[in-house]
């Protein structure tokens, strides 16, 4: 049993490893003055200062951060009001076929929702640029924060919305004061879903993107195609950081609301297919 | 309260379902009726049915296959492992860790890694095999989505092992099964599921990765996503484009169907 263990513990530490060498790769490299991603001559802080002096690149991470803020804000309050939609059907079927079609964006391919997109925005007439990647944003979001928080949804009790609408509330009073509050957590995981979403996606803006309008993803696409430059090497680090520090912060918020209410489950609260 | 005004404030919903999901399907099946001049056509199935085009989609679907497969091998066992591991809500964090990354930060790495300098060129100088060509062809491409879509493949086998009672296992062993026995008969069956989702989660998005071919298989290999990206972006033949689109739903249909319906795997590969 021992020697099995022994075996399991190395390919495990081997799939981390392999996991995560591309990405300390890519950290380590980005201090070296050489200037090329296999021969490690000296450290250097050269290339992060070329980051921060870029300021196209500044103006596109502005970009990023702005479309991913506004898409996943926008997305998650469309989102409320789907879960609500969906909770609300009676009929199972109808409520399926409405679930199912709320979940076509999750399970298609990015080029197909780029390429239709794309036609989309031409016909409708709407400039390629930040409106239609901030549209597509959300429009690919919104499925997300509808699973997200309809689940909490239907753990709520009805009793809870009856008992307030006796004791006189308003439709409002209901929703402000008893359901959002206690789908709280949901809609918090909605948006932070979204958000990363948005961070994350290249497929589709490198669709919807004219000339002129860039995010971070399909400038680091461009300029990767031109071959190595260091400067992506330090901003793929500096991406890594506060990558890092969002989830671990995401998830230690999370286990502390929910240490208070079930055993947690990250897997199930990040999305991931269960 | 009222039927109407309930359905005004949930209208915001049902247009995001009409717009942007029904909407672009009817659109891209419409596109696929009309040539690059605007005239309706059945050309393009046409075209699409010709061997330079079969023969695309078919190693489409055959690196597919391939990156699944390659996948399972890998995260079967790890994602077993990781059952038995103490902390397994950190080790799988450090999992799920790596996804959020940026795609194609990940993919400019291996530039790197396989570059003809890089560390696994000098790794086989070493051992004597030699430099190899390692970018630009079909190997790189497998290697990259396997490493991109392992984790996707890791998560869901995960929880359905999660989900096994021990107690069948026990159960097994005590009335003699061997231990691939008991794999093969209670193991694998029970956690099916998981493997189907993971397979799900893994073939339709490696049929569309235009960013890996351009990126580390430097043309070689081109996948259907590949080649809706052409037609739409380069050659602005949005008419082929929406065909080969059509063809591609058309099959994410089929793989449903077949694999017992929409789940709600995640979406990846961004």
């Amino acid at each position: 049993m021992g020697n099995k263990n022994k075996w399991g513990n190395l390919y495990l530490v081997l799939v981390f490893a392999v996991l995560y060498a591309p990405i300390l790769y890519l950290m380590y490299y980005s201090f070296n003055s050489a200037g090329n991603m296999h021969e490690f001559e000296g450290f250097t802080w050269q290339w992060y200062g070329e980051v921060f002096q870029d300021t196209r690149l500044m103006i596109i991470l502005i970009n990023t951060l702005v479309i991913a803020l506004l898409s996943s804000a926008i997305a998650t309050i469309i989102g409320i009001i789907g879960a609500l939609a969906i909770d609300r059907i009676q009929r199972r079927r109808l409520k399926d076929a409405v679930l199912s079609l709320n979940n076509v964006l999750i399970v298609s391919p990015d080029v197909i929702i780029g390429a239709s997109f794309l036609i989309l925005f031409t016909i409708v007439g709407i400039k390629l640029g930040f409106a239609s990647v901030l549209i597509s944003h959300i429009a690919f979001s919104i499925p997300i924060t509808v699973l997200m928080i309809l689940p909490r949804l239907q753990e709520m009790s009805p009793t809870l919305v009856d008992a307030a609408r006796d004791l006189g509330a308003s439709r409002r009073d209901v929703l402000a004061r008893v359901i959002l509050p206690f789908i709280k957590q949901g809609i918090f995981a909605g948006f932070f879903m979204a958000f990363t979403y948005s961070l994350d996606d290249f497929a589709v803006t490198f669709f919807v993107t004219g000339n002129g309008y860039s995010t971070l993803s399909v400038e680091i696409y461009s300029r990767a195609r031109q071959g190595v430059a260091l400067s992506i090497n330090a901003l793929s680090t500096l991406i890594f950081l506060f990558t890092t520090a969002l989830v671990v912060g995401y998830y230690m918020i999370n286990r502390r609301a929910q240490t208070r209410t079930r055993r947690s489950e990250p897997a199930a609260e990040m999305g991931v297919p269960r | 309260m009222q039927a109407n005004t309930r359905a005004i404030y949930m209208l915001p919903y049902y247009v995001w379902i009409v717009l942007f999901v029904v909407a672009p399907v009817v659109l891209v099946a419409y596109y696929s009726f009309f040539d690059v001049d605007g005239n309706l056509t059945l050309q393009n199935y046409r075209t699409f049915f010709t061997p330079v085009y079969m023969q695309m989609t078919l190693s489409s679907f055959w690196y597919a296959f391939l990156v699944t497969l390659f996948s399972l091998l890998i995260a079967y066992p790890a994602a077993y492992l990781l059952t038995r591991t103490k902390h397994r809500q950190l080790w799988i964090l450090l999992i799920i860790l790596p996804t959020w990354i940026n795609l194609l930060l990940k993919t400019y790495a291996f530039i790197g890694i396989f570059g003809t300098y890089g560390p696994v060129n000098a790794l086989l100088g070493a051992i004597g095999i030699g430099e190899q060509q390692l970018l630009f062809n079909a190997f790189s491409f497998v290697f990259v989505s396997v490493y991109i879509f392992v984790p996707f493949m890791i998560l869901p086998i995960y929880n359905a092992l999660e989900e096994l009672n021990p107690t069948l296992i026990s159960a097994a062993r005590d009335l003699g099964a061997s231990g691939w026995t008991t794999f093969r008969r209670v193991i694998f069956p029970l956690t099916l599921s998981g493997v189907k989702s993971g397979c799900m989660a893994v073939f339709i998005p490696s049929l569309s990765l235009f960013m890996i071919t351009r990126l580390i298989a430097g043309n070689k290999v081109i996948t259907l996503g590949t080649a809706i990206e052409q037609h739409f972006l380069v050659t602005q033949d949005w008419g082929m484009g929406s065909t080969v689109a059509v063809v591609l739903i058309i099959a994410m249909a089929v793989l449903m169907l077949l694999t017992g319906g929409f789940g709600q795997e995640v979406r990846h590969g961004k």
